[in-house]
């Protein structure tokens, strides 16, 4: 197989796990409309090659934590999806029990120690993650998925400052979507420069195009082995952009007009699409391909809407070993 | 048996449970020299820089950086220096640390204990001397121990390191050099849960039931003794741990008094002690033939001066007033 057709067949593959990552929120979104998913979701439309291409070169036994839109990021380091939205939908069988909704997925199994409804809190949560790596020895590695109103808060400085300092095997990636919550993230943030606050720390940088799929795979791979290595934490910026609004209800007219029109024509998949058309993918594969999404995460709502509710008892339980109330009588 | 400082069986406490699982791992600042009261003298030389971390003056970093350490394996042992630095590590403590077990609907224990030193020492004012347990046993999925004596620090120690919940463990400053007799324990002695939740009866009476914890069980013991020589005997119930708290045996005791006070060094407004009297006043009013009394601090900052500070002092002079209050009320 040469160089060009194994770059196909990888890109096809990002393409499809991009698919999915869009399908299952579009499918997420559908079912916040029709009030089966009761919470927030907060959709990543449109930063789907930043968690493809970061979770590309990672094991399953590496670690990783996300945010509160992190659906994409808990997909590609592959959580199953079914279980995934039977946890948005709160039923039993979600990956949480119904406890978590979608900003606090989690999947132990394949690494992914938890979204986060704080922002930028898992940002020390990680650095801790790998510490223990460290001590225990072997070469996982952890990834820590953060978006760019993060870097304004404290953990930003404390957490990058103590994996530079120990060491530590952690990539630390912003995931700039241009937007803090409904707030233009270069109002509030002094310097402009992410890269810089990140260096100044100790923490060496590389920036990426966050909607080039093969791009961000690249880079997160090199990153990624030397981190491995024992290269110490490393930081990327992937710069993208937020194709819908904070969350799913949420219209975000606060943006200048036109400004989310013109960055459809940038939009991630369309980006995949028209490479492996000009590599000879038929029109019928890459629909092919899209269908097998929706197919997939279509069954995954219709698995959930059926689902039960999780029990009543089980809001009592995992709480704590010592001093857990008792199931109150009845229940 | 051995007479051992508070500060000493503490630091016996993380040696041998260091001994025994290498994944107990202690973060926090100044740990190389020993910690800022000398409570880790020795153990950087024994265990290595790695096990023993001097970390940056990062509290929410050590806090976050051990719930993702005890998540991915580790059973960290957090030093918050003083309680009130903890306030800078909130959020990884109630949001990340008491939660993470719960909202991933039980994928990972958080196994960590918080080593806060409380209460008022030597003038430290303001931002150095608050006993702030309430607010951690309000929360669900903490554990909160206050020990009192020696053997506490060291069976509660050992203990919090074993269980699998986040413990917030509060020492109390002025009792660091107060000896007690420590009992090291049999081969086969059981540190763990059973430690939680289980008072001890300092001194048995039945005049009235006082009840505390940490530093204030001193001047409950004080209190007996003076009452003692007039003849009137209280029964004093050091309460170890807030969260699980032994419920049972304060009732037992009012149930033989018919008479509680609970004291505390904590603001009396939201305190510990409030929730101790309205249990007792919900489910054991026909034990209690007076109204219950809580003797705790009043709303205001802790201060510098010595006569100022005393304006928040729970003092033995004042329970012993109570106890005639609740014997003889006017």
């Amino acid at each position: 197989m040469s160089q060009a057709n194994l770059d196909t067949a990888r890109l096809r593959e990002r393409r499809c796990l991009m698919l999915r990552i869009r399908a299952f929120e579009e499918a997420a979104i559908r079912a916040a409309d029709n009030k089966l998913v009761l919470g927030a979701i907060h959709p990543s439309v449109g930063q789907e090659a930043v968690a493809a291409g970061v979770c590309a070169p990672l094991r399953k036994d590496d670690l990783l934590l996300s945010t509160h839109r992190g659906h994409g990021h808990t997909l590609a380091k592959g959580a199953d999806a079914r279980a995934m939205m039977r946890e948005l939908f709160g039923r039993e069988g979600g990956n949480c029990g119904g406890k978590g909704g979608s900003m606090h997925i989690a999947d132990f199994d394949v690494g992914m120690l938890g979204a986060n409804g704080v922002v930028g809190a898992n940002i020390n949560i990680a650095a801790g993650a790998a510490h223990a790596i460290k001590l225990r020895g072997g070469d996982q590695i952890t990834v820590c998925i953060f978006g760019d109103g993060a870097v304004n808060r404290g953990p930003f400085l404390e957490g990058l400052n103590w994996a530079a300092a120990f060491k530590l095997p952690v990539l630390f990636v912003c995931e700039d979507n241009g937007y803090a919550s409904t707030t233009k993230s270069s109002a509030v943030t002094g310097g402009g420069d992410l890269c810089a606050r990140a260096e100044a720390l100790g923490v060496p940088t590389e920036s990426v195009d966050g909607n080039d799929v093969m791009a961000v795979e690249e880079t997160a791979l090199r990153l990624s082995a030397a981190i491995r290595e024992g290269a110490g934490p490393r930081f990327l910026h992937a710069r993208t952009y937020r194709l819908l609004g904070h969350t799913s209800v949420d219209p975000a007219k606060y943006r200048p007009d036109g400004e989310a029109d013109g960055k459809w024509a940038d939009d991630p998949i369309q980006r995949a699409a028209d490479l492996l058309a000009g590599a000879g993918v038929s029109e019928a594969e890459l629909a092919a391909d899209a269908n097998a999404a929706e197919t997939e995460m279509q069954a995954a709502y219709d698995g959930a809407a059926g689902a039960s509710w999780p029990s009543v008892r089980s809001a009592y339980d995992d709480v704590q070993d010592v001093g857990a109330v008792p199931v109150p009588q009845g229940l | 048996m051995a007479a051992l400082t508070y500060r000493e069986a503490g630091r016996q406490a993380v040696t041998a449970e260091m001994r025994l699982d290498q994944s107990v791992w202690c973060l926090g600042e100044d740990l190389g020299r020993g910690g800022v009261f000398g409570q880790y003298a020795g153990l950087e030389a024994e265990f290595g820089t790695d096990r023993i971390c001097s970390a940056p003056i990062s509290e929410a970093a050590i806090m976050g950086a051990a719930v993702g350490a005890a998540m991915a394996g580790a059973r960290p042992i957090v030093e918050m220096r003083f309680a009130d630095f903890a306030l800078c590590a909130v959020d990884e403590l109630v949001n990340q640390a008491a939660k993470a077990r719960y909202m991933f609907g039980g994928q990972s224990k958080v196994p960590l204990t918080v080593r806060e030193p409380m209460g008022m020492w030597r003038s430290s004012a303001a931002q150095h001397s608050q006993s702030l347990e309430a607010w951690y046993a309000h929360i669900p999925g903490l554990v909160v121990a206050a020990p009192a004596t020696a053997q506490d620090n060291y069976t509660l120690l050992r203990s919090s390191i074993r269980i699998d919940d986040p413990v917030v463990y509060m020492e109390h400053k002025h009792l660091w050099d107060f000896e007690g007799e420590v009992d090291e324990g049999a081969a086969d002695f059981e540190y763990g849960p059973e430690q939680f939740g289980k008072a001890h009866v300092m001194q048995e009476g039945d005049a009235c039931t006082i009840v505390a914890w940490s530093a204030q069980v001193h001047v409950a013991m004080e209190a007996a003794k003076t009452l003692a020589a007039d003849g009137v005997h209280v029964e004093v119930i050091n309460l170890r741990t807030l969260w699980p708290w032994d419920e049972a045996a304060v009732a037992q005791s009012i149930a033989k008094t018919g008479r509680l006070i609970v004291t505390h060094e904590a603001v009396g407004v939201g305190g510990f002690g409030g929730e101790i009297v309205a249990t007792m006043a919900e489910k054991h009013f026909d034990k209690l033939q007076r109204p219950p009394l809580r003797l705790t601090a009043p709303r205001i900052p802790i201060s510098y001066a010595p006569e100022l500070e005393n304006q928040v002092r729970v003092t033995a002079e004042q329970l012993v007033a109570g106890v005639m209050q609740l014997r003889y009320p006017l």
